[in-house]
């Protein structure tokens, strides 16, 4: 197998890059300038930090790690979601197993 | 500074049985070096098996090594029980607290990670390349350094029998018992190496197989054509990939814990031994269904082989297995529910450990729809199969039984416990793994294994079984918790005797797996299998001579159907000669394995025994034989077309003539 018979997807284009790039930097602008300002409630804020935060996650899967469900692509990204999963199952249910019994050594 | 760290001429244990044991090793040691020396055969073992990079001979050497720990892990289990019903009644027995507390230790330790890892990564190895129509699996040279590390553990565990101690905590080793303060001998230490190592091996053969099935599938085979073994140790390369880290992590911590004074673990400052067992079992608990899953897939080809039907429900089987995976992964907490979190969360795991169930009886029920109005061939790898699904049914309800938070709350750390586990690895993995190997015997060797101790060994294997394991649930009930050194309690007595019975009906069955091997060597010329189909077999292992054609397959396989050998049997596609062969491009065999996991045996000994320059070296040791193989240029060779011609043509006048 040659190491180069996949170039073809995995590596964007500079336009894609662009993409990327500037919905990246908007995204992060948002929370900043929404905590510089203190245009919202302490409630609303921490929403939308977390919003923005999280679809910059997904932009940037799609745009710098080039994750997609092409044929060739699907793998990687069925390997991304089993692995993502995995690891919000083991660590929420650990914090949600330590915190419960340290509220009942409180008691 | 000192050289030797905290080694000295104490560390020898004065224990009059285990220096006896020493004795027996050290002259069986002797014997095995002089005969090899007068049979000039050195060369050719290091040349040929221990730098080999085929992962048909890797597949065997790790079998080699987990019948050599199933023999150590059950002399530890004899003892056991003969101490136990010796000990009743006010008896004291004759192993001592310190040493009966490492024996349990050892026990769990090397059945677990020593015996089962090694015996079903090994039919892994062998069968799951030649399944998919490979030539070898994707990182040869990474297949090699797993296994190397794999022996380098399984070293540890042995020198630490003489030289200082083992653990003493149980296989677990919970903090604050294995932390520094109640345990500052090196008994830990031995068992966080042991572990550590082996277990980076273990998780890059879980990389090295799922790239292996991934990339190197036949052409036409699709992932849901892929023989059920396949698929089933492939969902336990993905929970090996998956939680073996979670164990190695957790390691990482307690070694910090033990060496740099830091307090995760320990009770003040701080620390929460909980978080141990918590990470733990959220690797112990995929753990074993690491172990069961390929069993579970062995199983499968078995009925569907001697019953020479296709196997009922394949795709559910698949999917079943991906089930029991996921859920594998949200059960952990019921190995640790009396430790009182809430009673949401011990519901909430209670209620997902129930549901594994619904899978595992999805499979129980393909294979019974396989067997109905089949023509069974009780040959022995389908009597394991059938011991199998009695026993294993009877491991599975007690594990349901146990699910519920509130009999765990009466049952926990009782016989009954370690009662179901073994029901379910011995008679779930374990058997499965004795049918593969005697199912694959023929292929991996070239000659049958003995039938007739075949057939002896499963039944005192089961016979045994029962009346060792049986009798633990009774105790269980009773209120006899694990791990005592000595008992009083005169109607425990009965049942302690009858499961050291058992216990010897088992040692049997095991002399009868050896007898099975000698025989079969013994009466090879007579059971040679030529065909390399001796089963009527349906995947695409039994399309080659017995043993395999080193390179495996000349020409790739086309696969069009799911039994892809049956297919090209009654196509009449099967055994096709060829005019002329491709060269073939194959893997060299290198020392870089051997080398780094003779450096990892020295590191970790070095570790346990604070020899820091040793330490420092074997490390350093490590790095540049990886930078070499990194930068060797010889690593690979072709087989030129005559050469195949000619071992091809051999291979079908074999055919033809059987």
């Amino acid at each position: 197998m040659s190491q180069h018979d996949h170039d073809a997807h995995s590596h964007g284009s500079v336009g894609s890059y662009v993409i990327g790039f500037v919905l990246s930097v908007i995204l992060t602008v948002i929370p900043f300038w929404a905590v510089m300002t203190s245009a919202f409630d302490r409630a609303t804020l921490f929403a939308v930090i977390v919003v923005t935060a999280v679809v910059q996650i997904f932009v940037h899967l799609k745009y710098f790690l080039h994750l997609n469900f092409t044929k060739e692509g699907k793998i990687d990204t069925l390997s991304f979601i089993f692995t993502a999963i995995v690891i919000v199952m083991v660590v929420a249910l650990s914090v949600w197993i330590i915190y419960e019994s340290v509220l009942m050594m409180m008691y | 500074m000192n050289l030797l760290g905290k080694l000295s001429w104490d560390s020898i244990p004065h224990d009059p049985i285990v220096l006896t044991t020493l004795a027996f090793v050290a002259v069986g040691g002797a014997a095995l070096f002089v005969f090899m020396t007068l049979a000039k055969k050195w060369g050719w073992l290091w040349r040929e098996w221990l730098t080999s990079v085929d992962h048909k001979r890797l597949g065997i050497m790790y079998i080699i090594l987990a019948f050599v720990m199933l023999i150590r892990g059950f002399a530890d289990a004899i003892m056991m029980r003969t101490q136990l019903a010796l000990s009743t009644n006010g008896g004291e027995g004759y192993l001592p607290p310190h040493h009966y507390d490492q024996i349990f230790t050892a026990h769990g330790v090397i059945m677990i990670i020593f015996m089962a890892m090694p015996f079903m990564i090994g039919l892994m190895n062998i069968i799951l390349p030649l399944q998919i129509g490979a030539r070898d699996v994707a990182f040869p040279f990474l297949n090699n350094l797993s296994f190397w590390l794999a022996v380098a553990g399984a070293l540890l565990v042995n020198i630490s029998l003489g030289l200082g101690e083992f653990a003493m905590t149980g296989w677990v080793a919970y903090p604050p018992l294995s932390g520094l303060e109640f345990s500052p001998g090196v008994g830990v230490d031995y068992y966080i190496w042991a572990l550590q190592i082996s277990g980076i091996g273990t998780t890059l053969t879980g990389v090295n197989f799922l790239v292996t099935v991934l990339k190197m599938r036949a052409p036409g085979m699709k992932l849901m054509d892929m023989p059920i073994f396949t698929w089933t140790c492939t969902w336990a390369n993905v929970l090996i990939v998956a939680s073996f880290p979670i164990l190695t992590a957790a390691l990482a911590m307690l070694t910090l814990d033990r060496y740099l004074d830091f307090h995760f673990f320990t009770n003040d400052l701080g620390g929460n031994s909980m978080m141990y067992i918590n990470l733990f079992w959220a690797w112990g608990h995929p753990e074993v269904y690491i172990l069961v899953l390929p069993a579970f897939g062995i199983f499968s080809e078995i009925v569907s082989t001697f019953t020479g039907k296709r196997l009922f429900g394949y795709k559910s089987m698949v999917y079943a297995s991906g089930a029991i995976s996921i859920l594998g992964f949200i059960v952990w907490l019921h190995h640790f529910f009396t430790m009182g979190s809430s009673a949401n969360v011990n519901a909430f795991f209670g209620i997902m450990t129930m549901i594994i169930a619904i899978p595992t009886g999805v499979k129980l029920f393909n294979w019974l729809f396989t067997m109905y109005k089949g023509r069974v061939r009780l040959e022995v790898p389908m009597l394991w199969t059938l011991g199998f699904m009695v026993l294993f049914s009877i491991g599975g309800m007690t594990g349901v039984l146990l699910a519920v938070p509130g009999a765990d709350y009466v049952l926990h750390n009782s016989l009954f416990l370690i009662a179901h586990f073994h029901n379910t690895i011995i008679a779930g993995a374990v058997f499965g793994y004795l049918a593969g190997f005697t199912f694959w015997f023929p292929k991996a060797m070239g000659f049958h294994l003995d039938p007739k101790y075949g057939k002896i060994s499963f039944w005192c294997w089961s016979i045994g079984f029962l009346l060792a394991f049986m009798p633990l649930y009774v105790l269980g009930f009773l209120g006899m918790t694990r791990r005592l050194n000595s008992t009083d309690n005169p109607d425990w007595n009965i049942w302690l005797y009858i499961a050291a019975v058992g216990a010897f009906v088992i040692a049997i069955g095991i002399a009868s797996q050896l007898i099975q091997l000698f025989v079969g060597f013994k009466n090879k010329d007579k059971n040679l299998d030529k065909t390399g189909d001796p089963w009527n077999g349906h995947t695409l292992e039994w399309s080659l001579a017995s043993p395999p054609q080193f390179y495996n397959f000349a020409k790739l396989p086309k696969v069009e159907d799911l039994d892809a050998f049956t297919d090209m049997k009654e196509k009449g596609t099967a055994y096709q000669r060829h005019e002329s062969y491709e060269p073939i491009h194959m893997p060299s065999n290198t020392n870089a394995g051997p080398i780094m996991g003779l450096l990892s045996t020295a590191l970790g000994f070095a570790l346990v025994w604070h020899i820091w320059w040793l330490a420092g070296a074997s490390f350093i040791g490590l790095i540049v034989a990886f930078i070499c193989r990194a930068y060797a240029s010889n690593t690979d060779y072709y087989v030129q077309p005559d050469e195949v011609a000619r071992i091809e043509n051999e291979h079908l006048d074999n055919v033809a003539k059987g």
